[in-house]
């Protein structure tokens, strides 16, 4: 049974999951077992490339051919993202709280596979719990030989650090993650050059998201192509979805992808609460532009349908807004966000969201202006010309860009209403 | 197409560039000006702003990229002016403009300004922006030198990189983040650089202003000169801005063989010092205790009769480092060939041979820097002394040069050093056999220095050195593969001073006394020279204190400061018969003269200076001379023809002709050459290698070895009690106050504390332990108002205070 590869083991024992024991009664380290004594880090890599398997974090970019641009030079370091600051997200912490072990597993083995001796887990300033588990993990791993010196009495070696970040969503970005991790300002770097060329210490580096490098015990005990088979075949494997908002069964949900949004939010996770329409909602974390059920109810959910109509899969996290939300303050709640998050850096990004964000609060102070709806899309336009998703930029990273989404998405699909709380007349929500 | 270009179309025009250059820089060098603010062609890209985006063709169609971060490559297609553009660029300075307040009318930068430039160019004319806009405390001291507006910052990053990647000083940082990022210092730590200022000039808006000018001008109405900065031998170059005939502000000007547009705090701030009230602008005469005004019709006939009194070989002449060369020339060419003296030295006995910092063998060019494999610095803290050349080591460090550096204290190159070799004074000569030899502790520095290009840069570390030890480090060095040597003197103009021939064993272009032919070449034009054997400073002051010399002649030197034995100058100055001292101020020694005549300063006076490479640059006359002050070369013009000689050195013009034509290394080096040939740029004197007459081989000289009690290093640092840092209100208070800094075991040998006081000679001073400093030596600041009439003789006494806690 393969509908279940990450979640398997909490599900069935949720007391003691992120335990060594339970781990390895329950078949933990054997896939590092087979994957030092009988195979080579080539092979390993390969099995990766062949599982199709598309990076966790966001991007949606093959890890197996992401690993491949590993340059050669020495030392080089594995950072496995557990930022996981969008809003909407909580899958990494729950594959990190309570189940550990596996994550370590796939960074022993993957660190083995690209020749890393020192890897470095980057947990979220506001997950205390996991980098604690995570520690333990790693001291439960090391006094078992499965981290140290020597992995399981082979040549190999191997430390992990746990580092905590301070609480910016931008290091949640992987070359301002690698910033802050060298412990310096968390701000994105400019590329090229890529982190697989100079990253950590302007050394070569990999960073890959939890989910991404939780799946490679799997992958490696199964084969890449037993994951490949699974779902459709450009989103295979299994995915962890979040959903949160106005939803009946919020929470993590760890799905083959391929159904419709309206079987996802209706048939798994109960549908809208006290019987309420669905309004929109956002079907790949707080960045993403939003989705409305008169357009997309039977859209697959597959990373690159999603992508196709204009938004994107993203870390895989749902936020869902019902019939009462009014969607201006929706939008406001969310460019503050990013506002308060950009990290000010570059001009368009700094000086354009808490423009963006100030434009909007004055719209619901009841203080808009008819000129507002043209210019909260002239700064938008500013940040991401042409207002397409992939966004063009003219910031440095794409987390401008993020703070334009909510605009495109209420003029889009909610001009009415933003037009009639402009003109100060009643809003119809609810 | 050449190798190192590449071919890139901009704007549908095919141009070749240089590979490797930024899009920028290569459009830019095409006639393309794309805008920016936070390029800056001598820092590294950071791609803040993103003024800059063009539309580039790739893979994927036309993607806006920042043109500041973007290398050229061949084939590249590139619009700089599609709607698309526009568009990005109008919506860049819509950004940057929102919060910035329109204080134009009273910001020092408004009509100098990037912002409002580009504003005017690609702006939208009109703000959308109706929110509350920004606002911090203004102005914020970031420095005692430097105060910040925040809300006019555009956070280009400008200063920060100047401060980390340029000055090494990382003290301004951004804090914050979003709309709230913003410039500042870390707690208690102000950005304490010595080279602060190239921060404000870096400045893209008015956010970053120097104390000394805010407020004081309107750029519309500021005239510029170009000229040299003369307050080290480096000769940084300069624009001196000046308003209603007052220097108001000095900004670095780009040449790349010298200081790449970069300036020390002290090249860019002291020009105050020359309209301090300090300045001496009339002549004066003593009348026993004091000086009265006289007339310089009065002055001149009393200077020239008592000098007339004196047979020629009673009278000797210390030139400063101050002067132009066509000055110095025309002291030289006055006392040599109307006094007749021999006795004429423009080293204080701090220096070196006059021959080996003139013409030592395979001279090394400042940007020789850039390509050295290994830099050897043997000598003075050059980041006291030269601080805009440590500058020029520091970038080619951090672009991959092997440093070494050798010296008997900790210096402001250690920090970024590969390999530091401290000895004691005294041991040099030991230190540099085993050098040699690659001994034990040493090999890991002889196989830096095994294989070049090396340069090194060599001079006296202190006052205890012996001037022989720097000859054996200069023929140990010059012997070194592919090695080039840079003579490491700093004050202003002393290499222009040496080539012009003030100093007893030279004659101009550099010449030796000894070379007979040239000095019947010389005679030829000046008449007959003196025979006897000139006396340097030192010889001059004991003769003087003995009453062997009975007159003297100072130009802008003060011995009795500069000297290692200010008692002895004291008293020299004092038993003469007669001093005549060429001054802008009343100093230690022209205190004690009897006639002060007030000489223009920089800035006052046309001319030319040669730097330590020895390049010559023109010297800009910015404003007239203060009050009744006069060059010194047309003061002394007057004096000759008072005398019965026509000197011809009232127009610096004629000198400088006179120069290129008996000082051979100077042949072809007319001020019209400088000004319509060579440029902003200089030239290296000699331009034909066959014109240098003296070639200096330094000599692998035995150096003893002193070993009797505590060796003193008196160092020069920056900031001192000279006349110009003194008289410079902003730069005073940064002068330090004195501390002897000893090593943790000499100071436990006589129980000494950290921060208790000793007695050094006769002062008292508090203690510094600091475990960099070589045992049985003691540093010491030269020239603070502590220290200032310490003798350095070597070796002191040090000795715990009596009763002290």
């Amino acid at each position: 049974m393969t509908d279940k590869i990450l979640t398997a083991r909490m599900d069935a024992h949720p007391l003691d999951s992120h335990t060594l024991d339970r781990y390895l009664n329950t078949g933990g380290y054997e896939a590092l077992r087979k994957a030092i004594r009988e195979m080579t880090a080539e092979q390993i890599t390969e099995e990766v490339k062949a599982s199709n398997m598309r990076g966790r974090g966001g991007a949606g970019f093959p890890m197996g051919v992401k690993w491949g641009f590993l340059a050669p030079a020495e030392p080089r370091y594995l950072v496995v993202n557990c930022d996981e600051s969008e809003p909407g997200t909580f899958n990494d912490r729950q594959l990190a709280e309570r189940d550990p072990h596996q994550l370590l597993e796939g960074m022993i083995i993957a660190s083995y596979a690209l020749g890393v001796n020192h890897a470095f887990v980057y947990i979220r300033g506001e997950y205390p719990k996991v980098a604690r588990r995570m520690q333990s993990a790693i001291d439960e791993a090391r006094a078992a030989g499965y981290l140290g010196k020597s992995v399981i009495g082979s040549e190999f070696s191997l430390d992990v650090t746990v580092h905590m970040g301070g609480g910016a969503y931008i290091c949640g970005e992987e070359t301002a993650l690698l910033n802050s991790l060298e412990g310096r300002r968390g701000e994105p770097r400019l590329k090229p050059p890529f982190p697989a060329v100079e990253g950590l210490y302007a050394k070569p580096t990999i960073v890959n998201n939890v989910e991404s490098i939780a799946n490679v015990p799997w992958i490696t005990t199964n084969g890449g192509a037993a994951y490949a088979a699974i779902g459709p075949e450009r989103s295979s494997g299994t995915k962890m979805v979040s959903i949160s908002g106005h939803i009946n069964k919020p929470g993590n949900y760890e799905i083959v992808l391929g159904m419709t949004w309206r079987e996802f939010i209706y048939d798994i996770a109960g549908g809208i609460p006290d019987g309420k329409e669905l309004k929109a909602w956002i079907p790949g974390g707080a960045s993403a532009p939003w989705f409305v059920p008169s357009e997309h109810l039977d859209t697959l959910f597959t990373i690159d349908d999603v992508a196709s109509n204009g938004s994107m899969l993203g870390a895989g996290a749902v936020i869902v807004m019902d019939e009462t939300t009014n969607v201006v303050a929706a939008a406001h709640r969310l460019v503050r966000f990013f506002a308060h998050e950009s990290c000010g850096q570059c001009t368009p990004c700094r000086e354009g969201t808490s423009w963006l964000e100030a434009v909007l609060k004055r719209i619901l102070d009841g203080n808009g202006q008819p000129s507002d709806v043209d210019l909260l899309l002239e700064i938008s336009n500013g940040i991401s010309p042409g207002l397409a998703w992939p966004p063009a930029m003219t910031t440095i990273c794409p987390l401008g860009p993020s703070a334009v989404s909510p605009i495109t998405s209420i003029t889009r699909w909610f001009m009415p209403e933003l037009e009639a709380m402009i003109a100060g007349s009643e809003v119809a929500v609810g | 197409m050449a190798d190192n270009t590449v071919s890139i179309t901009i704007n549908g025009v095919t141009h070749e560039v240089e590979a490797g250059e930024r899009l920028i820089t290569a459009a830019e060098n095409v006639g393309e000006h794309i805008p920016r603010f936070c390029h800056h062609d001598k820092l590294e890209p950071v791609g803040k702003c993103r003024m800059c985006l063009v539309e580039v063709e790739g893979p994927r169609g036309k993607a806006l990229m920042t043109s500041c971060t973007m290398p050229v490559s061949d084939g590249m297609v590139v619009d700089t002016q599609s709607d698309v553009v526009k568009k990005a660029q109008e919506g860049i300075l819509e950004f940057l403009l929102i919060n910035h307040p329109l204080d134009c009318p009273v910001c020092d930068k408004g009509g100098e300004c990037p912002l409002q430039d580009q504003a005017v160019a690609y702006g939208r004319g009109e703000s959308r922006f109706i929110e509350e806009k920004r606002t911090y405390t203004k102005p914020m001291p970031v420095s005692d030198l430097v105060l910040l507006d925040r809300e006019r910052c555009v956070l280009c990053d400008r200063c920060v990189r100047v401060a980390d990647d340029i000055a090494g000083d990382p003290l301004i940082e951004f804090i914050e983040r979003g709309s709230h990022v913003q410039i500042n210092t870390f707690p208690n730590e102000p950005f304490s650089s010595y080279f602060s200022g190239n921060t404000v000039q870096a400045c893209p808006v008015g956010a970053l202003t120097s104390v000394d000018y805010r407020f004081k001008a309107r750029p519309w109405d500021l005239e510029s000169t170009r000229s040299v900065s003369l307050i080290d031998a480096m000769h940084s170059n300069v624009e001196i801005h000046t308003s209603r005939g007052k220097i108001v502000r000095v900004y670095g000007a780009e040449n790349n063989s010298v200081n790449e547009g970069w300036l020390s705090d002290k090249d860019r701030f002291a020009f105050a010092a020359f309209s301090s009230g300090a300045r001496v602008t009339t002549p004066l005469v003593r009348d026993g205790d004091t000086f009265n005004e006289v007339s310089w019709g009065e002055a001149l006939e009393l200077v020239s009769s008592k000098l007339g009194s004196f047979i020629g070989t009673e009278v000797g002449a210390i030139g400063g480092a101050h002067s132009t060369n066509e000055e110095a020339f025309a002291l030289g060419k006055f006392v040599r060939s109307v006094i007749r003296s021999p006795h004429i030295d423009a080293q204080v006995g701090d220096g070196i041979d006059p021959h080996l910092a003139a013409a030592v063998v395979n001279r090394a060019r400042i940007d020789d820097l850039d390509s050295a494999a290994t830099i050897l610095v043997w000598g003075p803290d050059i980041k006291e002394t030269l601080p805009v050349l440590y500058l020029r080591v520091r970038k080619a460090v951090r672009n991959g040069a092997t440093l070494v550096v050798a010296s008997p204290y900790a210096t402001g190159l250690d920090s970024i050093a590969t390999h530091v070799v401290r000895y004691r004074a005294g041991s040099g000569a030991e230190t540099l056999r085993k050098l040699g030899q690659g001994d034990g502790d040493h090999s890991a520095v002889a196989e830096a220095l095994a294989s070049g290009p090396i340069v090194a840069l060599v001079g006296r570390s202190s006052l205890a050195e012996d001037p022989k030890l720097v000859e054996a480090v200069a023929a140990y060095a010059g012997a070194l593969p592919d090695a080039k040597v840079l003579p490491l003197l700093a004050r202003g103009n002393i290499f222009g001073a040496l080539d012009m021939g003030l100093a007893p064993n030279l004659l101009p272009g550099r010449v030796s006394t000894e070379d007979e032919s040239a000095v019947s070449e010389l005679e030829y034009a000046w008449g007959p020279l003196p025979v006897d054997t000139g006396k340097d400073t030192m010889e001059m002051l004991e003769a003087l204190a003995d009453s062997d010399l009975r007159a003297l002649i100072l130009t802008g030197a003060d011995p009795v400061r500069d000297c290692p034995d200010p008692e002895l100058a004291a008293r020299a100055l004092d038993t003469a018969e007669f001093t005549v001292a060429f001054d802008a101020f009343i100093t230690d020694s022209s205190a004690r003269a009897d006639v002060i005549l007030p000489a223009a300063v920089w800035g006052e006076v046309e001319g030319t200076a040669t730097n330590l490479e020895g390049r010559v640059q023109h010297l800009g006359r910015a404003i007239p001379p203060r009050g009744q002050s006069m060059s010194v070369a047309s003061a002394i013009d007057s004096i000759g023809r008072l005398m019965g000689t026509e000197l011809n050195a009232a127009d610096w013009k004629v000198i400088n002709r006179e120069i290129a034509a008996v000082a051979p290394t100077y042949a072809g080096l007319t001020a019209d050459f400088l000004t319509f040939e060579a440029g902003d740029e200089g030239a290296i004197a000699p331009l034909e290698s066959d014109s240098q007459p003296l070639v200096h081989t330094p000599a692998d000289v035995s150096v003893p070895v002193v070993t009797d009690r505590f060796t003193l290093h008196l160092v020069p640092s920056l900031y001192d009690d000279s006349v110009v840092v003194r008289n410079t209100e902003i730069l005073a208070p940064l002068a330090g106050h004195a501390a002897v800094r000893m090593h943790p075991k000499d100071a436990s040998s006589i129980a000494v504390t950290d921060g208790q006081m000793v007695h050094v000679g006769n002062l008292e001073l508090p203690v510094v332990i600091d475990p960099d400093v070589v045992q049985r030596s003691v540093v010491l600041p030269r020239n603070l108002n502590e220290t200032k009439n310490l003798a350095a003789t070597g070796a002191i006494r040090v000795e715990t205070v009596r009763g002290d806690a």
